[in-house]
């Protein structure tokens, strides 16, 4: 193999395992570092210039970044990432002097933002500071779009929720809030420099063609409007038997919504298996805890409606069966169906993207599923002044992508006004520096505790179950903090190596408590290569570090996969050869390409 | 600051005919300078036991005083270990074996350990062919004490402060061999291929088995002008052959050119098998042996590998039929019969 090139921002970049997964790409293990030591408002001010939302986030994000995590491939479980990012939140001090300062003279530019979800308000967090003037528009009474109508407040509370929207529409956000955009062409006639889309993916599905389905009309709802509906209380009750049809995260908040409105018998019917459902696995531990039973492989066959009134469901009992490239089909097991009584039924099987309000005559082009035709980088949509990002642009996924997707939009449309090539991407800021403080002594703890992930406390069943603004969790206090931020194993300190001060001691071999190091004979193909280290490098998805030739003609040749970052490596290295180096990336913003 | 290696191990470490990882064989987090040869030698140690299934508790791991005589607290950290006095070593490993004969002894000694302090110690423990691995890791110098020369240190090899030696070296494995070894080997910490089969060799040879490693000593004796430093070294080695060690359940797989390759059975039916020969030798001739050392010295190479072996060798035990039980295991009505059994005794030399 050639030797890697490490001046490439992206080969270090991959290292860091949950920064590289995150769809923002938030610096992890250096806030991690920050919160170990005390210093929440720092911690939390590296999530929000990269993710907009750290107590929302940290509370609520589906977390790509976790099944990433190096940790969870040395012992049974990731660093708690996640509820780190809350502690930081939780903990902090005030921010709101650390907060941009926005500039009373304006650029002259003017951007309309269409909807008031993640996606939009992470463009204006992005442009506000640049000085474009920015008018807001969502159909609810407040700020967060889904954030706020659907995330229930016993994951969510409003005041945290409001707090970080709050920083941005105090950026000077023109909010027109109950505002419903019927027309873009209205809005494209304000003659606004730029135009960005935002407005989710409003729709749930139905099951409209279900026997029965019209005749129980008012006690089947679809959940996310009746979660929407609860949300801006307009919804304080449900029967005592309840069925929630879906296996996603939005049937586990309607079933777990329902338990706090009356709800005594909470069932969720599903038709997957149990292990295929969308659902995260956390969700689904936290609704059976609260005493909802999952069923699953059961197919909705029809609505029963007796006197006019619902009283259950009828469900086909299936199996699944898979062909030989492994595609699912779900076949019935023939048997009688099976009842199962309800007072009410919410149907969370799904949203989708609608845009009546779009005139299909503006250039603009739609796909064959009714999706706009964006650019998958830019973000811009056929009519050049008119951009998406969020649930909008690509389908329902979820906050942090919402975010990562507005920073790329908000830099498409800063380069739009400013008449440069979309294409010019500004590239990330990165960074390098040695950890060495003595021969033992790195600027960062390098050593490798052995603790379990530890749980996050939660607030008793009884009175959680009482009120749906209680939140459940309570988050790990200080001392927890500390203890999980300990876990994480600094993989941004990275093992950079340079060839002409090896002497092939092999002292780092023979240190190195994963077997990361080996030093053979090169091959010009990869998989012989990894099938010849020392323990063969099967982990595709993780790099070799692969030096240039050494003095006996050998190579260094290091498999990235199960590294501890612990620096034993650099500290049994008599030459220096190894050092240990911070490396840190942020992905640019908008504005920093004109700078 | 890291004083405590973590332990987090490779998840798919493979795992030996005892079901243990190479972690079990591991020791204490070495306190060596960073780059010391020893601590490779300790890692072939680990790897060897580890390949051979050894049972740890089986093993017992003794040394003298100096930077080598204090690796075995890093490695096999579940054996016996006795870190002895300076240049003791044979002495306490004479007595351990003649106390338990069933336990597999891992002598460990420095240079300075062997060839000066404790050189009378030597020469006794290897003419009466204790059945023991007697590793010397070499680096010419006191690595412990600061770097002096040694008694290997060769004659013109200039020291970091700039000296030159003015004495002649004493060769160990030539030392060895005049004293009737059977099983001489010399090797370089900095070549794990090599040493790991003479090593597991070592273990399986049933008499005593001399391995004299060079093993920079990176502090004091890696500068230019050293004989024993890291690029001097790998500039001036010469291989008898390349080993392999073919425990006894293994077929002997390689394909191996013919005249250029030899095939020892060892006692226990495993074998070793030698490769790309050297021309005009033969490690089971001692002469041969003696003669390639000394013809190597000439031509300034440092001759690594398997230099000598008789496979089929008496041991110390054997020479004076100690009892076939350990003596440790024998109670006291046999060890000590009492005053008639001795009467008796006396009696026969009336
Ligand atoms: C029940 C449920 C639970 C969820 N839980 C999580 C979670 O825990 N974690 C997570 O990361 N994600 C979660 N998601 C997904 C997440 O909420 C969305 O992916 C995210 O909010 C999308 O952001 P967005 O900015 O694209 O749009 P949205 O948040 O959907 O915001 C769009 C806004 O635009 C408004 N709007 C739409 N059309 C118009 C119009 N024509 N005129 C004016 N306003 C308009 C909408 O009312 C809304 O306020 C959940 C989704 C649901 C349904
Ligand atoms: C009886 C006695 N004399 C002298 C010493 C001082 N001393 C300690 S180590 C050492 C030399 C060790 O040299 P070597 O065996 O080559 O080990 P190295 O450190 O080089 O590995 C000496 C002379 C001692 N500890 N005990
Ligand atoms: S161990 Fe830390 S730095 Fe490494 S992937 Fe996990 S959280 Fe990120
Ligand atoms: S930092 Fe070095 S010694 Fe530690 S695991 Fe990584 S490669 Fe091995
Ligand atoms: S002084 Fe020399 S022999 Fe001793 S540990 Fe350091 S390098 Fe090794
Ligand atoms: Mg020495």
């Amino acid at each position: 193999m050639e030797p890697t090139n490490i001046k490439d921002p992206e080969y270090y970049h991959k290292v860091v395992d949950c920064q590289y997964a995150c769809p923002a790409h938030t610096p992890v293990p250096e806030y991690i570092r920050l919160i170990a030591a005390g210093k929440y408002t720092e911690a939390y001010m590296i999530n929000w210039e990269s993710n907009v939302f750290p107590g929302v986030l940290g509370r609520t994000c589906d977390r790509p970044c976790e099944p990433a995590c190096r940790r969870g491939r040395v012992e049974e479980e990731p660093v708690a990432i996640c509820r780190l990012k809350r502690v930081a939140a939780d903990h902090k001090s005030d921010v709101k002097d650390l907060m941009p300062i926005i500039p009373t003279e304006k650029n002259g530019k003017r951007i309309a933002l269409i909807g008031g979800g993640p996606a939009s308000l992470t463009v204006a967090r992005d442009l506000a500071p640049l000085g474009y003037s920015i008018d807001l528009y969502d159909n609810q009474q407040k700020g967060g779009g889904m954030m706020r109508s659907q995330i229930p407040s016993f994951r969510l509370p409003d005041a945290v929720l409001d707090e970080e929207v709050g920083f941005v529409l105090n950026m000077g956000i023109e909010t027109h809030f109950n505002t419903y955009v019927k027309s873009l062409k209205e809005i494209i006639d304000q003659k606004y420099d730029a135009v960005f889309i935002g407005t989710g993916a409003p729709k749930g599905k139905d099951l409209s063609d279900l026997p029965g389905r019209k005749e129980a009309g008012a006690n089947v709802h679809i959940g996310i409007e009746w979660l929407a509906s609860v949300a801006f209380e307009h919804t304080n009750k449900i029967g005592k038997k309840v069925i929630v049809l879906g296996g996603g995260n939005t049937a586990m908040d309607c079933c777990r919504t329902s338990r706090r409105l009356g709800g005594a018998e909470v069932k969720v019917v599903v038709r997957s298996p149990f292990t295929e459902m969308r659902a995260s696995e956390w969700e689904k531990e936290d609704a059976i805890h609260e005493d909802i039973p999952i069923i699953d492989c059961h197919v909705p066959q029809s609505f029963v409606v007796e006197n006019g009134k619902l009283i259950g469901m009828n469900f086909d009992k299936v199996h699944a069966v898979y062909d030989e490239n492994g595609k699912r089909k779900l076949v019935s097991t023939a048997e009688a169906p099976v009842f199962i009584e309800a007072d009410d039924v919410l149907i969370a099987i799904g949203q989708e993207n609608t845009f009546p309000w779009i005139e299909r005559d503006l250039g603009l082009a739609f796909d064959e599923y009714g999706m706009p035709v964006v650019d998958k980088n830019t973000f811009q949509s056929t009519n050049e002044k008119v951009f998406f990002g969020g649930d909008a642009a690509l389908g329902p996924k979820n906050v942090i992508t919402a975010v990562a997707q507005g920073h790329q939009a908000a830099i498409s449309i800063d380069l739009f006004c400013n008449q440069q090539s979309l294409n010019d991407r500004p590239s990330p800021y990165v960074n390098l520096v040695s950890q060495k403080m003595g021969i033992h002594e790195w600027s960062y703890d390098s050593d490798v505790v052995t603790d379990n992930r530890y749980v996050v406390p939660q607030v008793n069943k009884d009175i959680a179950l009482k009120d749906r603004k209680v939140e459940v969790e309570l988050g790990f206090d200080g001392l927890h903090g500390y203890k999980e931020a300990k876990r994480c194993l600094n993989c941004d300190v990275q093992t950079v190596f340079t060839e002409n001060k090896c002497i092939e001691c092999d002292a780092c071999v023979d240190i190195c408590p994963t077997a990361c190091i080996t030093f053979t004979f090169n091959e010009q193909d990869e998989n012989t290569l990894r099938q010849k280290l020392n323990i063969p490098a099967l982990n595709l998805s993780q790099d070799l570090l692969v030096s240039a030739k050494l003095p006996t003609q050998k190579v260094m040749i290091k498999d990235e996969d199960v590294c501890l970052h612990c620096g034993l490596c650099a500290e049994r290295c008599p030459t220096s050869a190894w050092d240990m180096q911070k490396f840190f990336y942020k992905t640019n913003k908008a504005g920093s390409q004109c700078q | 600051m890291t004083y405590i290696k973590p332990k987090f191990r490779h998840p798919a470490l493979p795992k030996n005919d005892l079901g243990y990882t190479k972690t079990v064989y591991e020791g204490s987090l070495s306190t060596l300078c960073a780059g010391c040869g020893h601590d490779s030698i300790s890692a072939a140690i680990v790897q060897s036991c580890y390949e051979l299934a050894l049972e740890p508790h089986r093993i017992a791991k003794l040394s003298g005083i100096g930077c080598s005589s204090k690796t075995p607290a890093y490695f096999l950290s579940q054996s016996h270990g006795f870190n002895s006095v300076h240049g003791r070593m044979p002495s306490v490993a004479t007595g351990a074996s003649l106390a338990n004969k069933d336990l597999i002894y891992f002598g460990v000694s420095g240079d300075g350990d062997t060839a000066s302090i404790g050189m009378g110690q030597f020469v006794h423990v290897v003419r009466r062919n204790l059945n023991m691995v007697y590793i010397v890791m070499n680096n010419g110098c006191y690595g412990l004490t600061k770097g002096q020369d040694s008694a290997t240190a060769d004659e013109g090899s200039k020291s970091k402060a700039g000296s030159v030696n003015l004495f002649h070296a004493i060769d160990l494995p030539s030392l060895a061999l005049e004293l009737g070894a059977t099983f001489v080997a010399q090797s370089f910490s900095g070549d794990k291929a090599q040493l790991i089969p003479l090593i597991k060799a070592a273990i399986n040879h049933p008499g005593f088995a001399l391995i004299n490693v060079i093993s920079p000593c990176v502090t004091f004796n890696n500068n230019p002008g050293s004989t024993k430093a890291y690029d001097y070294v790998r500039e001036h080695i010469e291989a008898t052959a390349t080993v392999d060690f073919i425990p006894l359940q293994e077929e002997i797989s390689a394909d191996y050119a013919a005249g250029s390759s030899k095939n020892i059975e060892m006692h226990d039916g495993s074998s070793l098998v030698l490769n790309k020969l050297a021309t005009n030798w033969n490690p089971q001739d001692r002469m041969s042996a003696m003669n390639a050392m000394q013809q190597a010295k000439l031509d300034g190479e440092i001759l690594t590998g398997l230099i000598y072996i008789e496979p089929e060798t008496t041991d110390l035990h054997s020479l004076i039929q100690t009892s076939d039980t350990p003596l440790n295991t024998l109670d006291e009505s046999l060890l000590c019969p009492g005053a008639a059994a001795l009467e008796a005794l006396n009696e026969e030399f009336r």
